[in-house]
C-alpha cells in the first residue's frame, strides 16, 4: 500500500503545528494560531484513518467522538482558576496513552517476530512496518519503546499527583518517603537493569515491571515538590509528555509523532527554564524539591506591620494618579480577579493610570495570572511583565499587592543570606505607598519573613482578597 | 482607667490633647474618658461633641485632676498643675525635661509617672506617637502660609493680560520634618523652592518633594545623620563659613526664607545674618521657626512680627501648631492615643507600664518616685547607617566596545562549541545506527531545533495557552494508537482503544480550552 498521501498530509500538519506555536507570540495572532493547531490535528487524524490506521476505523471514530464529547464538556465547564489542574490532568492522559501505545508496539513486535515469512507478507498497517525491520532495527525499536513507556509512565503518575496537589486533593507541602532521592535513584537504576534484560529478549515482564517502577518515580518525584514550584513541575511534565510522544514516534517510524513530540518537548523544557530563571534557582534544585537551608544568619526584620482599613486604602486610591497592582496566587485562591477588574475599570474611568505587574512565577502555572485577568476582562495591554514595569515603581503613587509574597520580597535583593537571594523580584516598595492585601500575618510558601510588610510606606490590608477589594468598590468616587 | 484632659492654661494655646474621635478609640481600649468643660472650644470641638462620643464633661480642672488616673495635655504643665499630681497618676504631655529639673523633681516626689511626648525615640515603631514630627509638620505648612500672608505677590509665576508675574523664590533652611512640610507646601503653591540641609543624605528627599537642593562646594566628610538619631549635629567652623557664603550669594534673589534649623538641646545656630537680611529685597519675608531657641536669624523677636528698615518682614511666632488648632489637636490626640495603645497591650483598660520597652522607657521621665531622665540609649538603633555607595564605574567608549566584543566572541565560541558537539554526536550516532533510524533521527533533531526557535518568541502572558495548546497537540500520540487498533490481537486492540479514547478527550479538551482562553484576551 502506498501512503504518499498520508506523508504529504503529515508534512502539512507539521507545518500547521509549528505555525500554531509560533502564532502565540502575540495575543491577536494567537487567536488564529489555535485554529491552525486544530486544522493540523484534524488533518493528521483523517490522513491516518484513511491511510495506515484504516483497520477498525469505525471503532476509532466512535472512540474519538466519545472522548471528544467528554473533552468538550470539560473544556467549557472548567473555571479559569482551575486551569493548572486541568492542564496537569490532561498531561496524565497523554502519558498513559503513550504507555499503552508502547506496550502495543511490543506486543505486535512479539507477534510479528513469531510469524514466518509468508505470513509476514500478508500483514498491513503497523505490523507491516515491523515485519520489514532487520535485527539492529528491532533492537533500536526496543530502546525506543522502552524509553517511550518509561517517560510516559513517569508523566502519568507525576501528572496525577500534580493534579491532586493543584486541586487541593493532595497535601501541597513537599513530602518524601524515607530514603528520599536515593529511592528514586534506586528505582531508576533498577529500570536500567530491566531495560538491559528487555533488550536481550527477557520478555514482556521486564517492561511491565519497569512501568511500575516508573509509576513510582513519577509519584515520588512530584510528591517531593511543593507549592510555588508548581509552575516548573507542570511545564516539566508538559515537556515529558512531548518526549514520550517523540520516543513512541521513533518506535512506530512515524515522522509526525516525532516532530510534534519534539516541539512539545522543547516547548516544555524552555518554559521550565524560564520559570527557574525567574526564581533564580537551578532546574535540578527545583526537581530535587524544597529550598536549601538558610546560608548563615538572615537579616532581622525591624519595625512592625501596620494595618489599615478600607477607608484608608480608598482615600489613598482616590488621591493617586498612577497605580500598579501585583496579583499573586492568593488572588486566584480568593477568586478575586472579578473584583480586581471592577476596581481597575472604576479607577481607569476616573482617568488614573492603572497597570498590572506580573512576575513570571506568580500563580501555579506559567502565565496563570494573565489568564485570570483576561477572564475578568482586564485588557491585556495594561498587564505588564516584570522587566517592563519594574523601573516604573518609583514614579508610582500606590502599589497594591494582592496575595503575593515571595515575588515582592526585598530580602531577595538586600539580604545575601536569604534563601531567595538573587531572585528577581518586583520592586514595589519603591512606590510611594504600598498596600498588601493578605489573609493574615503568615509567611509565604518559602516560609521567609518578608521585610516589605514592615516597611514604612507599607500598610497591611488584612482580610480575604475578594471581600477586601469588593468593599473598596463603593468607596471609590 | 479614666483618662482626662484639662483645658490648656497657657495664654494663647488653642490645642487640646483629646478629640471626640480619639476618645472613641480610647474607649475601645477599655478606658473611660473625661474632659474639662470648654477644653476643646478653641480647637473647634464643643462639649456636646465630646458628650456624643461618650466623654464625661467635668466642670473644673481641679475636679478633673482629682478624678482621672491619666491626664493628657499639650503644653508643659504649670507649677500649679504639677502640684495637683498624686501618687500613681500618669501625666502624658510635652514636658521639656531637659530644662525642667524643678518640675521633674516635684513630680517624682509626688510619686506620679510623667511621659514626655518629646522624648519618644525616633524609631520606626514609635513614629505613630512622634508628636514632635506631627507638630513640626504643621509648623512647616503654616510657616509658608504665614509667609504668603505677609508677602505682597503671588507664589506662582503667571503671564496675564495685565502683565507678567515672576514666580516667588523660596529658600528653606533645614530639611527636617518641618522643612520638608514647608517644601511641599511651597512647591504646591507654585514657588521656585530651594532647600538646604547640613545632612547631604536628605538631598534625595528634598528633590523628591520638588525642590532644588543647595549644594556647597565643600569637601569635608560630613557626619551621617544616622549617628545622631536622625537629627542634625554641630558642624565645623569651616563648614559653617562655606554655608554662610552660599547663603550670602542667595540672599538677594530670595523672596521668602524659612529657617527651621535646630540642634537638639542647644541654642539655634545663627544662619541668616544681619547682612543677609540687609541684602534682601524690600517686601521679602523671613519666617524663623527656631525663634523659641533664639532664632536662626538674630533679628527675630520671639512671638512677634517685625519689619526691618529695608522692608523685610521677620516672623518669629512660636505657636504655629496652635494657630491651626483643629488640625494640630487631631494629630496630637492621635499620637497620645497611640501611646496609650502601647501602654494598654491587653486592650482591657489596664495600664501596663513596661519599662523594658524602648519607646515607653525613653518617653518616661519620672516613674515610681524616681526621676528616670535622661533615658539609657535605646536597644534598637534608630536608623540604619547609610551604606557607602559604590559608584558604578563609568566605562569609556573603548572599554565598552571591548566588553561588547568580548561578549560577542564568547557567544560565538559557545555557539560554535555547541554546534560542533552536536554535529559530532550526530555523526557518531550515524556511524552505528541504520539508515532507517537516522532518517527519523534527523527529523527529530530538526524538530527540536525549530521548537527552540519558535518557543522563545512566545509572549510571557500566553504561557498558559501555550501549555494548553502543546498539551492538545501532544495527543498526536493518537496516531500511534490508530495504527495499532487494526491489529489482530485482542489485547492490542483493547489498549489501543483506550489510548484513542484518552487522546480524544485531550484533543478536544485542549484545543477548546485554549480557544476559550485566547478569546478572553482583549485590548482596552
Amino acid at each position: 500500500m502506498d501512503y504518499g498521501f498520508t506523508t504529504a498530509a503529515y508534512v502539512v500538519a507539521a507545518i500547521l503545528f509549528i505555525l500554531s506555536l509560533g502564532g502565540l507570540s502575540g495575543q491577536e495572532s494567537a487567536k488564529r494560531a489555535v485554529w491552525y493547531g486544530m486544522a493540523g490535528m484534524a488533518l493528521a487524524v483523517v490522513a491516518t484513518l484513511i491511510g495506515p490506521g484504516a483497520g477498525l476505523w469505525l471503532l476509532s471514530l466512535v472512540l474519538i467522538s466519545a472522548g471528544g464529547a467528554i473533552g468538550y464538556v470539560v473544556a467549557t465547564r472548567v473555571q479559569m482558576t482551575e486551569m493548572p489542574q486541568l492542564v496537569a490532568a490532561m498531561h496524565s492522559l497523554v502519558g498513559l496513552a503513550a504507555v499503552f501505545v508502547g506496550f502495543n508496539a511490543d506486543l505486535e513486535l512479539g507477534r510479528v517476530l513469531a510469524m514466518d515469512e509468508s505470513a509476514r507478507a500478508g500483514l498491513e498497517g503497523f505490523a507491516a512496518v515491523l515485519a520489514h525491520k532487520s535485527g539492529v532495527e528491532v533492537s533500536i525499536l526496543r530502546v525506543e519503546v522502552f524509553l517511550g513507556v518509561f517517560i510516559g509512565a513517569v508523566t502519568f503518575t507525576g501528572s496525577v499527583i500534580a493534579f491532586g496537589k493543584l486541586a487541593g486533593k493532595v497535601d501541597t507541602t513537599a513530602k518524601k518517603l524515607p530514603g528520599g532521592h536515593m529511592l528514586n535513584a534506586g528505582a531508576a537504576a533498577l529500570s536500567v537493569v530491566l531495560g538491559i534484560l528487555y533488550f536481550n529478549d527477557a520478555g514482556i515482564w521486564t517492561l511491565v515491571l519497569m512501568t511500575l517502577l516508573a509509576f513510582f518515580i513519577g509519584y515520588h518525584l512530584i510528591m517531593g515538590i511543593g507549592g510555588a514550584d508548581m509552575p516548573v513541575v507542570v511545564s516539566m511534565l508538559n515537556s515529558y509528555s512531548g518526549w514520550a510522544a517523540a520516543a513512541i514516534g521513533f518506535s512506530l517510524g512515524n515522522d509526525l509523532l516525532i516532530v510534534v513530540g519534539a516541539l512539545v518537548g522543547s516547548s516544555g523544557a524552555i518554559l521550565s527554564y524560564i520559570m527557574c530563571k525567574a526564581m533564580n534557582r537551578s532546574f535540578i534544585s527545583v526537581i530535587l524539591g524544597g529550598f536549601g537551608g538558610p546560608q548563615g544568619a538572615q537579616m532581622a526584620v525591624e519595625g512592625e506591620q501596620v494595618a489599615i482599613d478600607v477607608d484608608g486604602v480608598a482615600a489613598a486610591l482616590n488621591e493617586a494618579d498612577s497605580i500598579i497592582i501585583i496579583p499573586g496566587y492568593g488572588m486566584a485562591v480568593a477568586q478575586a480577579q472579578g473584583a480586581v477588574s471592577e476596581l481597575t475599570s472604576k479607577l481607569r474611568a476616573k482617568g488614573k493610570t492603572v497597570r498590572f505587574a506580573i512576575h513570571p512565577v506568580a500563580g501555579r502555572l506559567p502565565g496563570h495570572m494573565n489568564v485570570l485577568l483576561a477572564e475578568a476582562r482586564v485588557p491585556y495591554d495594561i498587564v505588564l511583565e516584570m522587566d517592563e514595569i519594574n523601573e516604573d515603581f518609583p514614579d508610582t503613587d500606590v502599589a497594591i499587592v494582592i496575595g503575593s509574597n515571595d515575588i515582592v520580597n526585598p530580602a531577595a535583593q538586600d539580604d545575601p543570606n536569604s534563601p531567595i537571594a538573587g531572585m528577581p523580584v518586583l520592586e514595589c516598595w519603591k512606590a510611594k505607598q504600598v498596600f498588601v492585601s493578605k489573609r493574615g500575618q503568615g509567611t509565604g510558601y518559602s516560609g521567609i519573613e518578608n521585610p516589605l510588610f514592615y516597611k514604612e510606606n507599607t500598610r497591611m490590608f488584612y482580610g480575604d482578597a475578594k471581600t477586601s477589594i469588593s468593599s473598596l468598590l463603593p468607596k471609590i468616587d | 482607667m479614666k483618662i482626662g484632659t484639662p483645658k490648656e492654661v497657657h495664654e494663647g494655646e488653642n490645642r487640646v490633647a483629646m478629640t471626640p474621635e480619639s476618645a472613641v478609640q480610647l474607649q475601645k481600649l477599655g478606658h473611660s474618658c473625661a474632659i474639662e468643660s470648654g477644653a476643646g472650644e478653641r480647637a473647634g470641638f464643643s462639649d456636646a461633641a465630646y458628650e456624643a462620643a461618650g466623654v464625661e464633661v467635668i466642670k473644673t480642672a481641679a475636679a478633673l485632676w482629682k478624678e482621672c488616673d491619666i491626664v493628657t495635655k499639650v503644653r508643659v504643665p504649670t507649677d500649679t498643675e504639677v502640684k495637683r499630681l498624686r501618687e500613681g497618676q500618669t501625666l502624658i504631655t510635652f514636658f521639656n525635661p531637659g530644662a525642667n529639673e524643678k518640675q521633674l523633681k516635684m513630680a517624682a516626689e509626688k510619686g506620679a509617672t510623667v511621659i514626655a511626648m518629646e522624648m519618644v525615640p525616633r524609631i520606626s515603631r514609635a513614629q505613630k506617637m512622634d508628636a514632635l514630627s506631627s507638630m513640626a509638620n504643621i509648623a512647616g505648612y503654616r510657616a509658608v502660609i504665614e509667609a504668603g500672608n505677609n508677602f505682597g505677590r503671588f507664589f506662582t509665576g503667571q503671564i496675564t493680560a495685565a502683565g507678567k508675574v515672576p514666580p516667588a523664590k523660596v529658600l528653606i533652611v533645614g530639611a527636617g520634618v518641618a522643612g520638608l512640610a514647608a517644601i511641599g507646601t511651597s512647591t504646591s503653591l507654585g514657588a521656585i523652592t530651594y532647600a538646604f540641609d547640613v545632612r547631604p543624605e536628605v538631598a534625595e528627599q528634598v528633590e523628591s518633594m520638588g525642590a532644588q537642593f543647595v549644594y556647597l562646594d565643600f569637601k569635608e566628610e560630613q557626619q551621617d545623620g544616622a549617628a545622631t538619631g536622625g537629627y542634625a549635629s554641630v558642624s565645623s567652623p569651616e563648614f559653617r563659613e562655606a554655608q554662610l557664603a552660599k547663603f550670602r550669594e542667595l540672599a538677594p534673589e530670595m523672596d521668602i526664607v524659612i529657617t527651621t534649623a535646630l540642634i537638639p538641646n542647644r541654642e539655634a545656630p545663627e544662619l541668616w545674618t544681619e547682612d543677609m537680611v540687609k541684602a534682601m529685597k524690600r517686601g521679602s519675608v523671613i519666617v524663623d521657626l527656631a525663634a523659641e531657641k533664639g532664632g536662626n536669624c538674630k533679628l527675630t523677636v520671639m512671638d512677634e512680627r517685625i519689619v526691618t528698615e529695608n522692608g523685610v518682614t521677620i516672623i518669629g511666632y512660636t505657636d504655629f501648631p496652635s494657630r491651626m488648632a483643629a488640625q494640630a489637636s487631631t494629630l496630637y490626640a492621635t499620637n497620645i492615643r497611640h501611646m496609650l495603645t502601647d501602654l494598654t497591650p491587653g486592650k482591657d483598660g489596664v495600664i501596663n507600664h513596661n519599662m523594658e520597652d524602648d519607646v515607653i522607657r525613653g518617653a518616661t521621665v519620672t516613674h515610681a518616685g524616681a526621676v528616670t531622665f535622661p533615658p539609657p540609649p535605646p536597644k534598637v538603633a534608630a536608623i540604619a547607617a547609610q551604606k557607602p555607595k559604590e559608584k558604578p564605574k563609568e566605562l569609556t567608549p573603548a572599554e565598552k566596545k571591548a566588553t561588547e566584543l568580548a561578549a560577542f566572541r564568547a557567544q560565538t565560541k559557545s555557539q560554535v562549541t555547541l554546534l560542533a558537539v552536536g554535529a559530532a554526536l550526530l555523526l557518531s550516532v550515524g556511524l552505528v545506527a541504520p539508515a532507517s533510524f537516522m532518517q527519523h533521527f534527523i527529523v527529530f533533531v530538526l524538530a527540536v531545533f525549530v521548537g527552540f526557535q519558535v518557543i522563545w518568541n512566545v509572549s510571557h502572558s500566553l504561557h498558559t495557552p501555550l501549555m494548553a495548546v502543546t498539551n492538545a497537540i501532544s495527543s498526536i500520540i493518537i496516531l500511534g494508537a490508530l495504527m495499532q487498533i487494526g491489529s489482530g490481537s485482542f489485547l492490542v486492540i483493547l489498549l489501543a482503544a483506550f489510548a484513542v479514547f484518552m487522546a480524544g478527550i485531550n484533543i478536544f479538551g485542549g484545543f477548546l480550552v485554549t480557544r476559550r482562553m485566547l478569546a478572553m484576551f482583549q485590548k482596552s
